[in-house]
């Protein structure tokens, strides 16, 4: 019995919480919102191949590929009061090679927010729906390469990035090459991992976003790979230069956390 | 003038009407001793149109990189959709894979799909295949452009989808049409379980009593599987396959694998998931004498399974009666 009541009990606060919310946004006066992913190692801009990076394991590296899915954006206002961002339209892959991949461009109320919230991958129920609603970035349509979907364990690669490094050993074709393929969202018939991320960013201290029709606020987000390979665990590519679909992935994943920050907003 | 609008609105309302008619008649159907097909035919409504573009994708090489591998090279009617006499299948440029090609029939039942069921809707099932390097090596954006620059595929879409769009999901749901509609139940043990005139001769009715008694927990009967992972102590292989760990990460999945369905055994050879034992004497000399007492053994099979050599003839004549001729001969599923 307890735990229906709970569920009762919760769904009447929740209820309640929805409620109060609605009034603080004019959901007909949508305008735009823009969400700047720019990569970077360090103190450096992110240049793939030709740029040169140190880990803090002191292990040189380039970049070949970066890519990575945003999803579920919120906004919230000083109040507290918080609007989700319409799912459907809520689905970008960054890509570091595509420089038109570098804003996730939304559109939410006009207003002040003083915070943002996003999912780094792809949420489990989206995961798991039919393939209809699965389309644009969401389509499994690349290859091994470049794709971001794992065929033989149905799944989004969430974030994906591959490069060359001499303290990697060398792979069957040849080179010195790490790759991360970092996914799993907890499995369906069966619980397994799931490096679904949500990344909350104070826009106070950088500057608040001030959303009105006929302008564009852009959040500039600095993204920084350097802190991927040393947050909460110090990844050595050495040690592991390739992290796929295994529990050593979490360790990894949990490193998002530190990758980004709030560099400044423009209004 | 009256008339002539009347002959033509009746005309155009047969000639429509007609096409639902044929649409309809064309439909999966529940056989009458199956448990209800489990696969989501209300996203996927099955018509004529679409089950022939599936079947022509399924018969297409272009779906591989350089437009030699289609999936019946690995899956041929005549050996149950399987690649016969392979315990691995190669796949381009002959490289081989690490798994036996598993049947494809009856799989509106399926829960999962692959020895490890990496794959939990039919829909997703093609992209492995298609991206696998040692399969079709190929991208699905490629696929996709292929088919777009082909004289007949954008009319042949447009027929079943009305639009002449490509897109992953007309894809993938076109190739699952035609295997949502493989459906493998004419075997003799189906007509005897229906009742439509067969019967079990003593051998076979000693072995199907042998069976429910020994086999029938893990591969149910009618389908033949649970759908479940099981490690059935084979022991490990040459090349380490995991299984079901691979997928859960779960330690206690370590080398369990999908128990495959009993149904056309005699056209499937190899067995296991590697393909190991070459015929069904090989299967049942395991369980009788061979079994691992590996780590993770399902406990079913502690102590094997005590089979004598009479026994397993029987057990043999029994599974005899899984072969469904009909299905391996349908020319209805048969490359046009």
């Amino acid at each position: 019995m307890k735990p229906y009541i709970f569920l009762f009990i919760a769904s009447i606060v929740w209820m309640g919480c929805s409620k109060d919310e609605t009034p603080n946004f004019q959901e007909n006066k949508l305008a735009p919102l823009s969400i700047e992913f720019d990569n970077i190692v360090g103190n450096m801009n992110l240049q793939l191949n030709t740029g040169e990076y140190t880990n803090s394991s002191g292990e040189k590296f380039s970049l070949s590929l970066l890519q990575y899915y945003i999803s579920n954006i919120e906004v919230q206002k000083a109040d507290g009061s918080i609007y989700t961002v319409p799912q459907d339209s809520s689905y970008f892959l960054i890509k570091e090679a595509d420089p038109l991949t570098r804003f996730a461009k939304v559109k939410v109320p006009e207003g002040e927010y003083t915070s943002l919230r996003f999912v780094l991958g792809v949420d489990s129920l989206r995961s798991t729906m039919d393939i209809s609603r699965r389309t644009g970035v969401l389509a499994p349509g690349g290859g091994m390469d470049d794709g971001m979907y794992w065929g033989w364990n149905s799944g989004y690669i969430f974030f994906k990035m591959e490069g060359l490094s001499s303290a990697a050993p060398v792979d069957p074709s040849g080179q010195h090459k790490f790759r991360y393929h970092i996914g799993g969202f907890g499995g369906y018939s069966a619980p397994t991992i799931n490096n679904i991320k949500t990344i909350t960013i104070d826009l106070r201290a950088g500057g608040v976003a001030k959303v009105r029709t006929g302008r564009e606020s852009n959040v500039h987000l600095m993204i920084d790979i350097a802190k991927f390979f040393d947050h909460t665990t110090k990844v050595s590519i050495a040690n592991n230069p390739t992290v796929m679909f295994s529990t050593y992935s979490t360790l990894v994943a949990n490193n998002f956390f530190g990758m980004f920050r709030h560099d400044h907003t423009e209004n | 003038m009256k008339k002539a609008i009347l002959i033509i609105t009746c005309i155009a309302l047969l000639a429509s009407c007609s096409k639902e008619v044929v649409d309809k008649m064309f439909s999966f159907t529940q056989p009458a001793n199956f448990p209800v097909a489990t696969y989501h035919f209300n996203t996927n409504e099955i018509t004529k149109a679409k089950f022939e573009l599936g079947r022509k994708l399924f018969y297409e090489p272009r779906l591989s990189r350089d437009n030699t591998v289609s999936c019946g090279t690995c899956h041929i009617q005549s050996a149950g959709f399987t690649h016969h006499g392979h315990d691995v299948s190669h796949g381009i440029d002959d490289r081989l894979g690490s798994r036996n090609s598993p049947p494809i029939m009856n799989l509106a039942w399926r829960t999962s799909f692959f020895w490890d069921g990496g794959v939990f809707d039919l829909d997703l099932q093609p992209v492995a295949p298609i991206i696998n390097p040692v399969e079709m090596d190929e991208t699905m954006d490629n696929v996709l452009a292929k088919l777009r620059a082909h004289p007949t595929y954008p009319s042949l879409f447009e027929q079943a989808f009305g639009t002449k769009d490509i897109n992953e999901e007309r894809f993938l749901k076109s190739l699952s049409q035609f295997m949502v509609m493989l459906v493998s139940d004419q075997s003799k043990y189906d007509q005897v379980k229906r009742h439509e005139g067969a019967t079990f001769t003593a051998s076979e009715q000693a072995g199907y009593e042998l069976f429910l008694q020994h086999c029938n927990t893990c591969h149910r009967e009618p389908l033949f599987t649970d759908e479940s992972f099981r490690n059935n102590g084979i022991g490990i292989g040459p090349n380490n396959d995991e299984g079901r760990y691979l997928v859960t990460l779960n330690p206690a999945d370590r080398y369990k694998f999908k128990v495959p369905s009993l149904r056309n055994l005699s056209y499937t050879a190899p067995y296991m998931h590697d393909g190991r034992f070459l015929n069904l004497q090989g299967v049942l000399e395991h369980y009788a004498n061979g079994v691992k007492e590996v780590a993770g053994l399902d406990p079913l099979l502690e102590h094997g399974i005590p089979l004598t050599p009479a026994a397993q003839q029987q057990l043999i004549d029994f599974l005899k009666t899984l072969n469904d001729e009909s299905f391996i001969k349908n020319p209805l599923f048969a490359e046009q």
